[in-house]
C-alpha cells in the first residue's frame, strides 16, 4: 500500500488549488501540513474505512507473522483429528478432511491471495497509467486507437477470459497475478484518460511545453502527480476485486492449485462437507469477505479524505 | 542599428473551426532588438496572446490552427534560425533556452503538487543536462535573484504556500532559467495587485539591463506600457494598427483608436467627469468589416473612404507606422 501512505502526504491541492476558486493566500508553511491533517482528519471520521483499514491490518499481520507463531505446519496431516471442529481441541479453528489445520491454512492462504491481490494491483494500475496517460497526452489518432483497445478489452466478460487464458497457461502465483491484472487495468486506463486530458491543456501544462519540457517529462512528471488521488483510490477498489477474482478462479480449480492453500481452494475444497463440516466454508468465506470488504471501505475512505471539496468545517 | 533578434513578419494565425476558418492573426510583423522592450497592446481578442503562441509554436496542432510568416529568431551565439520551419523537437530545444515565456496566472502556470525548487530547476535539468543536485543549487541562485527571500527553504515550498508577488517571480526565475535572447511575458502583472505589479516591473526591468535579453510584453494596461516599453504596438482585430516610440505613441497618436484608448485611461485631473469609453466591441473575427477593421466604432470613420479598402500600415515617421486611411488628414 505504498501508493496510498505517499500519497497522503502530498498537499494536493489539485483541482481547488489551482482552479482558483478559492480565496487563497498562501505564506505560512503551516499549510501544507494543515492540509494533510486535514485530509487525515477526513480518514478518520469515515468510521467504516477506519474499520476496514484495521481489518486489512490484521489480516495482513496474521498472514505475515501468524504461521511463525502457529503449533501446527499448514501442509501437516494430522489424520487422527480429522473434522476436528473450532475451539474444540489443540486446533483453534479445526482441522480439514484431512487433519491440517485451518487457522495455519487460513494464514498461509492469506498470504497468497493478499500477494496476488496486491500484486495484481500495482500490475493493472502501472499498465493502465500508462497507456492512460498516452491516451490522454496525444490524443487524436493515437489516443482513439488506445481507448478503443480498451473499450474492445471491456466488452469481455472478464471471468470468461480469466477462465479462457488460465485453461492455456500453467497455473501458478506468477500466471495467476499476470491474468487478474490484464483484466483490471481498464478502468484505470479509462480514469487516468480522462483526467490528464482535462490537465493537459492547464496552464502549466502549457507553461512547461513554453519551457521546452519533452513530452515524457511532462506527462509524468507534471500531470501524473496530478491525478494520484483518483488513481489510489481506484487501485484500492483493485485490490479487492483482485482478490475476489483470485478466489474466484481457485474455487473453480483453475487458480493456486493444492496443496498450496488459497481462500478460493479451500472453499473448494469445502463443497462436499458443507453440511458435515460448515466451517471449512465459512472460515475462507469469511476470511474473503473480511479483506474484500476492508479494501473497499478503505477506498471510499481514501476517496473522501483526497477530496478537499468533501472538506466540511 | 545592430541585427534584431527577432523579426517577425506576416504572421497570420487562422483557427479551423466547424463554423469554418477564423483568422486571429493577420500580417502581422515587427522586430525586436537586443535588449529592447516591445510592448504590444489591444483590447481582448485583437490577437496579442495568439501571435505570443505562434512565435512560440504553441497553437494548437493542425488542423485545428494554421501559421504562416516567418519568425526569425538571431541568438547571441550568431545562428539565426527560421521557428516556423524548425522541426517540433529543434523548436522544443529553442523554447526555455533560447526564448521563453511567462504567463498571466502565476497561479495555475505552476504546477501545484511539485515544489518550486524542482519547477525551477527544471528547465536547467533538460537544457543543460545538469544534474538534480547542480539544477537545485542553480534554481537557488535564480530565486536570490529575482528577489525571493530565504531561497534555500523555498526550494522545498509549493506554489499555494507563495504569495501571488512569489509566484510570479518564480514563474520570472523559471523563465530566465536558461538565459533566454527574447522574453515574451503574456500579461504578467493583470492578475497581481498594483504595488506588487511595480515590483514586478521593476524586477524585470533591471533583469533586463543585466542580461541584454529583449522582451516583447503583452498589456492592455497602459500605465504599464509606459513604465516599462521603448516602443509601443498597437493590435486591433488580429492587425497591427500603430507602432511607434513610446513617447511618440503617447505624445502623438495617429490612429483613431489608440487616441481612443489613450483618452480612456483614467487621469487624477479628471475625475469628475464621465470616464471615455470607445463605442462598440471589437468585431468578430470571422467576420471582419471589409476595409479598416475600426470603422463601425471610429469617430473619424468616412464612409467610402474607410470602409473601401484596408489601409496600408504607412510610415508617417521613420518608425511610426499607423494604419487609417484619413491619418493625414487627421493629423493636422
Amino acid at each position: 500500500m505504498t501508493p496510498a501512505s505517499a500519497s497522503t502526504e502530498l498537499p494536493l491541492p489539485s483541482r481547488e488549488g489551482a482552479g482558483g476558486a478559492g480565496p487563497q493566500v498562501g505564506g505560512s508553511p503551516p499549510v501544507a501540513a494543515r492540509r494533510a491533517g486535514r485530509g487525515v482528519r477526513r480518514f478518520i471520521r469515515h468510521r467504516l474505512a477506519l474499520i476496514g483499514f484495521a481489518t486489512i491490518v490484521v489480516l495482513a499481520l496474521a498472514a505475515a507473522l501468524g504461521p511463525y507463531l502457529d503449533p501446527f505446519n499448514d501442509l501437516h496431516i494430522d489424520i487422527l483429528h480429522r473434522f476436528a471442529p473450532p475451539f474444540s481441541g489443540p486446533h483453534l479453528l479445526g482441522t480439514d478432511q484431512l487433519g491440517r489445520d485451518m487457522l495455519a491454512r487460513l494464514e498461509m492462504a492469506g498470504r497468497v491471495s493478499l500477494t496476488v491481490g496486491c500484486a495484481a494491483m500495482v500490475l493493472s494500475t502501472i499498465t493502465g497509467t500508462v497507456i492512460g496517460v498516452l491516451a490522454g497526452y496525444y490524443g487524436g489518432a493515437v489516443g482513439a486507437a488506445l481507448m478503443r483497445f480498451v473499450d474492445a478489452m471491456l466488452c469481455f466478460p472478464s471471468i470468461f477470459l480469466l477462465l479462457a487464458l488460465a485453461a492455456f497457461v500453467q497455473p501458478s502465483l506468477l500466471s495467476i497475478t499476470v491474468i487478474i491484472a490484464a483484466t483490471g487495468w481498464m478502468e484505470v486506463a479509462r480514469l487516468v484518460e480522462a483526467q490528464i486530458r482535462s490537465l493537459r491543456d492547464r496552464d502549466f501544462a502549457v507553461a512547461a511545453l513554453a519551457l521546452g519540457a519533452p513530452d515524457r517529462t511532462i506527462m509524468f512528471r507534471e500531470l501524473i502527480p496530478n491525478a494520484v488521488a483518483p488513481i489510489v483510490v481506484a487501485s484500492t477498489l483493485n485490490v479487492a476485486r483482485a482478490i475476489l477474482l483470485e478466489s474466484y478462479i481457485s474455487f473453480l480449480g483453475y487458480g493456486i492449485q493444492p496443496p498450496v492453500p488459497s481462500w478460493g481452494n479451500m472453499l473448494n475444497n469445502a463443497q462436499e462437507y458443507l453440511t458435515t463440516a460448515p466451517w471449512l466454508a465459512i472460515l475462507p468465506g469469511a476470511a474473503i469477505t473480511l479483506a474484500v470488504t476492508g479494501f473497499n471501505f478503505l477506498g471510499d475512505g481514501l476517496r473522501d479524505a483526497l477530496d478537499p471539496r468533501l472538506d466540511v468545517r | 542599428m545592430t541585427e534584431p533578434v527577432l523579426q517577425v513578419s506576416d504572421l497570420a494565425v487562422r483557427f479551423n473551426t466547424d463554423a469554418g476558418p477564423v483568422p486571429a492573426v493577420n500580417g502581422v510583423s515587427f522586430t525586436l532588438a537586443r535588449g529592447e522592450t516591445l510592448a504590444m497592446v489591444g483590447e481582448s481578442g485583437s490577437g496579442k496572446s495568439v501571435t505570443s503562441l505562434a512565435i512560440m509554436r504553441l497553437t494548437p496542432p493542425p488542423p485545428a490552427s494554421t501559421v504562416h510568416g516567418r519568425v526569425v529568431l538571431r541568438g547571441n551565439d550568431g545562428t539565426s534560425r527560421e521557428l516556423l520551419a524548425l522541426p517540433e523537437a529543434a523548436m522544443r530545444e529553442m523554447r526555455g533556452s533560447r526564448i521563453a515565456m511567462i504567463f498571466q496566472e502565476p497561479m495555475t502556470s505552476l504546477n501545484p503538487v511539485l515544489p518550486i525548487g524542482e519547477q525551477v530547476a527544471e528547465p536547467i535539468r533538460y537544457h543543460r543536462n545538469a544534474g538534480r543536485a547542480a539544477a537545485l543549487a542553480e534554481a537557488e541562485r535564480l530565486l536570490e535573484r529575482v528577489g525571493i527571500p530565504e531561497p534555500r527553504k523555498r526550494l522545498a515550498s509549493y506554489p499555494h504556500q507563495l504569495s501571488g508577488g512569489m509566484r510570479q517571480r518564480a514563474m520570472v526565475a523559471i523563465a530566465l532559467a536558461c538565459d533566454p535572447d527574447v522574453l515574451i511575458a503574456d500579461e504578467p502583472t493583470t492578475a497581481l495587485d498594483v504595488t506588487v505589479q511595480a515590483q514586478i516591473l521593476e524586477l524585470l526591468k533591471s533583469l533586463q539591463e543585466r542580461t541584454g535579453m529583449a522582451m516583447l510584453f503583452i498589456t492592455h494596461n497602459l500605465g504599464v506600457v509606459a513604465e516599462i516599453a521603448d516602443r509601443v504596438m498597437v493590435m486591433y482585430a488580429g492587425r497591427v494598427v500603430e507602432q511607434a516610440p513610446l513617447r511618440r505613441l503617447f505624445g502623438a497618436p495617429l490612429m483613431p483608436y489608440t487616441r481612443g484608448l489613450l483618452q480612456s485611461v483614467p487621469t487624477l485631473a479628471a475625475r469628475h467627469e464621465v470616464l471615455a469609453a470607445i463605442p462598440g466591441n471589437v468585431p468578430d473575427p470571422s467576420n471582419l468589416p471589409a476595409g479598416c477593421a475600426f470603422t463601425p466604432r471610429c469617430p473619424h470613420a468616412q464612409p467610402h473612404i474607410c470602409d473601401a479598402a484596408l489601409p496600408a500600415l504607412d510610415a508617417a515617421e521613420a518608425e511610426h507606422l499607423v494604419r487609417c486611411a484619413r491619418w493625414r488628414e487627421l493629423a493636422a
